[in-house]
């Protein structure tokens, strides 16, 4: 197993596996993630321990990471080891929350070589197992989650009661511990103001719906995070299930949507995506809201099939590497906010040049 | 900040909204967006709580109010007061301790305190190879229903395999 920045290096400089624009409805569905809540018996819960028992925490989830065969491979980062800008990389790829990268308690995280599997220690629970896939596969992800998670709990000895289930921190994880969500991508539902009307039905079936990074994020490039929110009275499986069925419901409501736009507005739908695109290939100096939001329009274009685009993985590859800390790791050093922006910049548009000079050679 | 519907009351739901494919924030007080039947979709689950539990609190005269705050777990010593402020409990004892004050919060959060989650794989050996085989039919299943009949095979003999192996021991580790 490597441990420390080796394995830092090598995670960061490949992109994220899950966001390989591939899987089931990737046109739509960036990706699929579970999460669950975990906690050990005997040792109180990460804001009431004392450091010495998150230390406790931490070598023995290590420990069993060790023999888990989901976690073959695997590299553990110590957040105390690492600088703010390290663990912010993590944060911006999703790995890391923001509560476990502020790294000033004995936090970790154990990442599986593939990143599809990977565990944070001592973030508000003790352990908080993540699975991401591509595309729409909530039941593909549960069973890796499922197993993963009985891989750990063979050597980990859970907090669980037989009347509740797993005992979290908050009580609105208590039972299953499970978060399943889906990060997926509604332009033409956003375009056509019929969001508001799918959003407020999937809350009214039980789901929960927030921005790109999670809790307190904001919308953005109209992608959106769809989530169970009960966690008691239903099995992981239901919860499953009724994210699935959920999201494929929105699924065909944006498919219909994007017919709709494709019929009454073809020209304006072409013009505002290659517009789009021109923007990030051609820019000078770009925020990284601005680039969500163009990546966005050219995506749509990207997954209606539009000729010459650039491909999907590439458009969730920029998602990600024109963050901030991704940004200023790459340049080797901080950047003010201006000097971001051109860096930026000439990152998307030499992404996006290599992109074209792909495809022009495979033609 | 005041809410931006009654203009009287502080704004305690915030969330995004989209008109014309341009984004603007809104803040509102809980009951504007009671009335106005807004939703919230970036609200935190710690504010979920607290609105619950100043309406449980609403419900108490203050000397049972004072009675409750002082409930204390008797392992890591949380007062049910400092609960009610962080909407944390503190240890798995907590949900024990605090089981009359928590049991109607469960029930008000998720519809239902009944518990359907999986059991944890350290019960013991067998037990996880029932999971495990519990496990892969489920998969059999899915993959028949979606006519991916090769990796269904595939399973199937993982199936087999399992089934003709000789129950293990129960391990545990630190």
């Amino acid at each position: 197993m490597n441990t420390g920045p080796q394995g830092f290096a090598e995670l960061v400089s490949r992109p994220s596996p899950w966001l390989n624009g591939e899987g089931p409805f990737a046109g739509m569905v960036l990706s699929t993630r579970i999460r669950l809540a975990r906690n050990l018996s005997g040792v109180p819960f990460t804001h009431r321990a004392r450091d010495e028992q998150l230390m406790g925490v931490l070598s023995n989830v290590e420990r069993a990471v060790k023999t888990s065969s989901a976690f073959a491979n695997s590299i553990t980062l110590h957040m105390s080891d690492m600088s703010g800008l390290e663990r912010q990389v993590l944060v911006e790829r999703h790995l890391v929350s923001h509560e476990l990268g502020d790294g000033t308690r004995p936090r970790g995280i154990a990442i599986a070589a593939d990143e599809k599997v990977s565990v944070m220690i001592n973030e508000e629970d003790h352990l908080r197992l993540q699975v991401m896939a591509p595309g729409l596969q909530p039941a593909e992800a549960w069973t890796m989650a499922d197993g993963a998670d009985d891989d750990l709990g063979r050597s980990l000895d859970y907090a669980f009661s037989d009347e509740i289930g797993y005992l979290t921190s908050c009580p609105t994880n208590a039972g299953t511990g499970l978060r399943a969500s889906v990060l997926i991508h509604l332009p033409a539902l956003v375009l056509l103001k019929d969001i508001h009307q799918v959003l407020k039905s999937v809350m009214q079936v039980g789901l929960n719906v927030r921005g790109l990074y999670g809790e307190h994020s904001d919308v953005m490039g109209n992608l959106f995070q769809v989530s169970n929110q009960t966690t008691l009275g239903v099995s992981e499986r239901d919860s499953i299930e009724s994210l699935e069925r959920v999201t494929r419901r929105i699924i065909d409501m944006e498919e219909r949507a994007r017919e709709r736009m494709i019929r009454d507005a073809r020209v304006q739908l072409e013009d505002k995506v290659w517009r789009g695109y021109g923007e990030l290939r051609y820019c000078r100096s770009i925020s990284s809201r601005e680039v969500i939001e163009l990546c966005s329009v050219v995506r749509m274009g990207a997954a209606l099939g539009f000729p010459g685009l650039c491909p999907l993985r590439v458009l969730n590859e920029l998602l990600i590497v024109t963050q901030p800390a991704h940004l200023q790791r790459q340049f080797g050093s901080e950047m003010t906010p201006a000097e971001r922006n051109v860096y930026r910049a000439r990152l998307v548009r030499e992404r996006l040049e290599a992109a074209e000079r792909t495809a022009g050679e495979d033609a | 900040m005041l809410c931006q519907i009654c203009g009287k009351t502080a704004a305690s739901v915030h969330f995004t909204e989209i008109h014309d494919n341009k984004m603007s924030e809104i803040h509102v007080c809980e009951r504007c967006a009671e009335e106005k039947g807004l939703h919230t979709p970036a609200r935190k689950h710690k504010f979920d709580i607290a609105d619950l539990l100043a309406d449980m609190v609403d419900s108490m005269t203050t000397t049972e109010e004072e009675r409750v705050g002082h409930v204390q777990c008797p392992n890591c010593s949380l007062l049910y007061s400092q609960f009610r402020e962080t909407g944390r409990v503190g240890c798995a004892e907590c949900y024990n301790a605090f089981k009359f004050q928590l049991r109607p919060l469960l029930r008000r959060i998720h519809g239902s305190v009944d518990c359907k989650a999986k059991r944890p794989a350290h019960a013991g050996g067998d037990l996880s190879r029932a999971r495990q085989l519990q496990r892969l039919h489920d998969e059999l299943q899915r993959l028949v229903e979606h006519e991916e009949f090769e990796r269904a095979a595939a399973v199937r003999d993982e199936i087999r395999k399992l089934q003709a192996e000789p129950p293990e021991p129960a391990e545990r580790a630190g």
